[in-house]
């Protein structure tokens, strides 16, 4: 069985990421497996702008963002396979992998970084009444057939759910001439970023319908209607609120989950709110050596930020290969009041790295509030915030020392 | 000129070509559908029953026993899987133990194994099962399987033998040839001529298998109401997602009611879990929707049975129509009025569990003189479908080495390659459509919903179809998917031209 120090399973933007921070970290004996044909994941068919701000001080496309990755790793030595998608992984952090030409492999990796990305949560999955016909997609399905394929989906559009995908898919079908008739949000609030709201929604006067979800959907062959009704409170439609919107496509944008197939396999332990693994402050999971990253981990807002946990967790594993990822004391860090989820889920303070973002996201939307991290009744950190919403993760920066005299579980809350 | 037009390809009609290519006659099967087992066939339970349910002395009892014992000889000569998974039957109340008592006994009739256990030993075996049950029946035999693979295997295997599939063809008229318009022919000449919407069939005899629409079918022949009716009834399930450790491993059966067996939890080969279906009578015989009620429905009800059931690993919901009939049993005759038409009708459940068994009943005894057609000498047997997942690593690359397809992973939910999807669409009788793929080899079945895999199915029935993108359906001629390419590509094609 042939052996290699880092095996990093996707080449999307976590993936590439990882393999350069750990080559540029010392290990030189990296594989990266990547499923398609071309490296950078679903970048490739974000064509529209708004990628690398924070990263490279630009506003890029998608591919473009994707490119300078692509370039940074040439001038490593990385051994890139691609078509090759991983079957297995095992707990003793060997895994299958298979492609068209070396067919079925088994190999061991001292270290493996998992960046599997997300997938769209489905029609199916929320139970929407109604008929089954062509016509519904998924927002990156049909954003893949219209950008990577040069083909349009439809030509009178609904969209289910707030999420940026369905809020770019708004703006790009109408730029391609189809007509947009509104976008459904079953929540009180838009789960999109605030500018693509702006730019997707508001420029092109595409409808948003708060509190509304999609009640029926009809046609046995091709989509010819669909119901939209109001929600109450407890999100249940509410008869007598129905608007019928004559359309032939609906685009579902309705969550991300990360893709986790392979952990279940190798038995490493889920978070139960973001969906992919527990993992401590270095992207590690419960089983020593196995990191996970970018939106296989949980689901984030901005490349950006994937890229950087990428190398967060590259770097990690090129560490654990040299044996430098010291292992201490660790305590669990958990989500408090108005708090849905943070990321990592342990820290051990005395082998961190100096200056750790601890990511969360908040329940509802507030204004003039304080996340407060504490252990038992101790504030340990508080940083305010003029407004947090669920759709923008927060990050609260926590330093070694100040977590010096910690002595228990922690929690972050939002406060008042 | 055809000896048998056979309508509908559902199971049933599958099972009867299946039988009839073995001999020596010309058989047409027609079905308006794009597919093979589009109706029924496809929407169910997937369970091959025991038989202990159906009431003694109907011709439900008597198929469904048989045809529980034919279907592990039947999949293996066609190569499908049959997993013989067992059930329990289960009673939470001493009003339904006594309902245990009652299927306790016609399965001694019937010689069917069965065990009695109490609540505690049945949750021994099955530990999510609820508190409530206080006691089970437990029918080993009692078998799961893919309906419509099984019906696509026996019409490939019948086609292969001669028979004529004509698929999207829409029967609308019936006309009796005989003078005396009792079907039956004067000489060796025909009795029936069958119009589609794309063209007549004549034949000597006609096997209504229509499913749904048997009724509809047969009134179109006599030209007056038929002596049955279908009135559909609508069951809803979900599908959970695919998991190491299933809720249950055995097929979980509240007692059976008057609206049927009621609500399920059923393991599928692919550890997958179908929830449901509730019970509704419907009038429009299309109404394959799902409701938001029955989904709620179904979810209270397998609560009382099965507890723990992870309701957040849903990935999917469908809806399907059961053809009940009005007499209470299936109608599996040769019309009184009409020679040599006959119907295969109201088959609800145990349908798919009888349909071998309906096969051989219409063949052998409804028929027996009619059908009187030698035995071919020669019987083609279909090839083995390569299923890349039941092969060993060497096996694989074995295959990969001659054809590279076989390692290009087109669906990565259920992991299927390039090489089986094309394999699925090149068979006889193969796929022609989105769904056809899904059907026969699984892409789209699985979490993501055909969300990545969707566009690479596209692309490869397109160029193994020859035609265009735009013109592959996701199933009927109406299920348009790409609606045409973008203004950019427009502009491009309009420079060239």
């Amino acid at each position: 069985m042939k052996r290699y120090e880092i095996v990093i399973v996707g080449g999307g933007s976590a993936g590439i990421a990882a393999a350069i921070a750990a080559y540029n970290n010392g290990c030189k004996d990296i594989l990266l497996l990547e499923k398609d044909a071309e490296l950078g994941g679903i970048l490739l068919q974000c064509i529209h702008n708004g990628f690398g701000l924070h990263r490279f001080g630009e506003e890029l496309a998608g591919p473009a963002y994707a490119e300078k990755w692509k370039d940074m790793l040439k001038d490593t030595s990385v051994d890139v396979r691609l078509n090759t998608t991983v079957i297995h992984l095992y707990n003793d952090k060997t895994l299958t992998y298979v492609n068209p030409t070396e067919g079925y492999v088994t190999i061991q990796a001292k270290a493996i970084v998992l960046a599997l990305g997300c997938r769209e949560r489905s029609r199916g999955a929320i139970g929407t009444p109604g008929y089954r016909p062509s016509g519904v997609w998924t927002a990156g399905t049909a954003q893949k057939y219209l950008n990577m394929q040069g083909y349009m989906v439809g030509r009178r559009v609904f969209i289910l759910g707030s999420g940026d995908i369905g809020l770019i898919m708004a703006r790009r079908m109408v730029l391609e001439g189809a007509e947009v008739l509104g976008v459904a949000e079953i929540m009180p609030y838009s789960n999109g970023l605030p500018r693509n709201m702006k730019q997707c929604l508001d420029d092109f006067d595409i409808p948003l319908y708060l509190s509304h979800t999609v009640t029926d959907i009809r046609g046995r062959d091709r989509l010819n209607g669909i119901t939209v009704s109001r929600v109450d409170d407890s999100l249940q439609p509410i008869a007598g609120t129905e608007m019928d919107f004559n359309v032939d496509t609906l685009l579902m944008s309705v969550g991300l989950i990360p893709d986790t197939a392979l952990l279940t396999e190798a038995g490493i332990t889920l978070h139960p709110k973001t969906k992919g693994a527990v993992v401590d402050e270095h992207m590690m999971t419960d089983i020593p050596g196995i990191f996970s990253c970018g939106n296989g981990l949980h689901v984030h807002d901005l490349v950006d930020f994937v890229s950087m946990e990428g190398e967060e967790a590259g770097l990690a594993a090129a560490r654990y290969v040299s044996g430098e990822l010291k292992r201490s004391k660790r305590y669990a860090v958990s989500a408090g009041e108005g708090v849905n989820y943070v990321l990592p889920s342990y820290i051990s303070p005395a082998s961190m790295e100096d200056g750790l973002d601890i990511k969360l996201r908040v329940k509802n939307n507030a204004r003039d509030v304080r996340l407060v991290l504490r252990q038992g009744d101790k504030p340990i950190k508080e940083i305010k915030k003029l407004r947090v919403a669920p759709s923008e993760m927060e990050k609260v920066k926590v330093t070694r020392k100040e977590l010096a005299d910690i002595s228990g579980d922690m929690i972050l809350s939002v406060e008042e | 000129m055809y000896d048998i037009i056979i309508i509908g390809a559902g199971i049933i009609g599958s099972f009867i070509a299946h039988d009839l290519s073995k001999r020596k006659c010309d058989v047409l099967v027609i079905d308006k559908e794009a597919d093979i087992a589009n109706g029924a066939s496809m929407a169910n339970s997937a369970i091959v029953h025991a038989g202990y349910d159906p009431k003694p002395g109907t011709l439900k009892a008597k198929l469904n026993v048989r045809g529980n014992r034919m279907y592990p000889g039947i999949c293996k000569e066609l190569g499908e899987p049959y997993v013989r998974k067992s059930a329990f039957v289960v009673a939470t109340d001493d009003s339904e133990s006594r309902i245990l008592d009652k299927l306790k006994a016609q399965a001694e009739d019937r010689e069917i194994e069965y065990r009695d256990i109490s609540g505690e030993e049945a949750r021994a075996l099955e530990p999510n099962l609820s508190e409530n049950v206080i006691r089970a029946l437990e029918f080993p035999t009692t078998g799961i399987i893919y309906p419509w693979n099984i019906a696509i295997a026996l019409m490939e295997e019948a086609v292969l033998n001669g028979v004529r599939l004509k698929l999207s063809e829409k029967v609308e008229k019936i006309d009796c040839l005989s003078q005396e318009k009792t079907g039956v022919s004067s000489s060796d000449g025909p009795a029936y001529l069958v119009t589609t919407d794309k063209g007549s069939y004549e034949s000597r005899y006609v096997i209504n298998a229509a499913g749904v629409n048997a009724d509809t079918i047969y009134g179109m022949a006599l030209g007056h109401e038929p002596d049955y009716n279908i009135t559909p009834r609508r069951g809803e399930y979900y599908v959970l997602d695919e998991m190491r450790e299933p809720v249950v491993s055995r097929v979980i059966y509240p007692v059976p009611g008057p609206a049927g067996k009621g609500v399920l939890v059923v393991p599928t080969i692919h550890n997958n879990i179908l929830l449901g279906p509730n019970s509704l009578p419907v009038d429009d015989k299309d109404a394959n929707c799902n409701t938001a009620d029955a989904l709620s429905y179904v979810k209270e009800s397998v609560k009382k049975t099965v507890d723990n059931i992870p309701f957040d690993k849903v990935i999917r919901c469908f809806a399907g129509l059961r053809p009940s009939g009005d007499r209470g049993d299936f109608v599996i005759e040769e019309s009184k009025t009409l020679k040599g038409f006959v119907n295969v009708a109201c088959i609800d459940s145990p349908g798919l569990a009888s349909a071998p068994a309906i096969a051989e009943y219409v063949v052998d005894e409804v028929m027996k003189d009619a059908f009187a057609y030698d035995k071919k000498a020669e019987y083609v047997h279909r090839k083995p479908i390569i299923c890349m997942n039941a092969l060993t690593d060497d096996e694989k690359n074995r295959l990969i080495k001659e054809n590279p397809d076989y390692g290009e992973i087109v669906c990565r939910c259920c992991i299927v390659s390039k090489g089986e999807i094309i394999d699925a669409i090149r068979r006889p009788a193969g796929a022609t459509t989105v769904k056809g793929v899904k059907k026969r080899v699984g892409p789209g079945l699985g979490r993501c919903q055909g969300g990545f895999c969707e566009p690479l199915v596209v692309d490869i029935l397109a160029k193994e179809l020859g035609i265009d993108k735009t013109e592959v359906r996701y199933d009927s001629k109406d299920s348009v998917m790409l609606m045409g390419m973008t203004k950019t590509v427009n502009k491009k094609e309009a420079v060239r031209s």
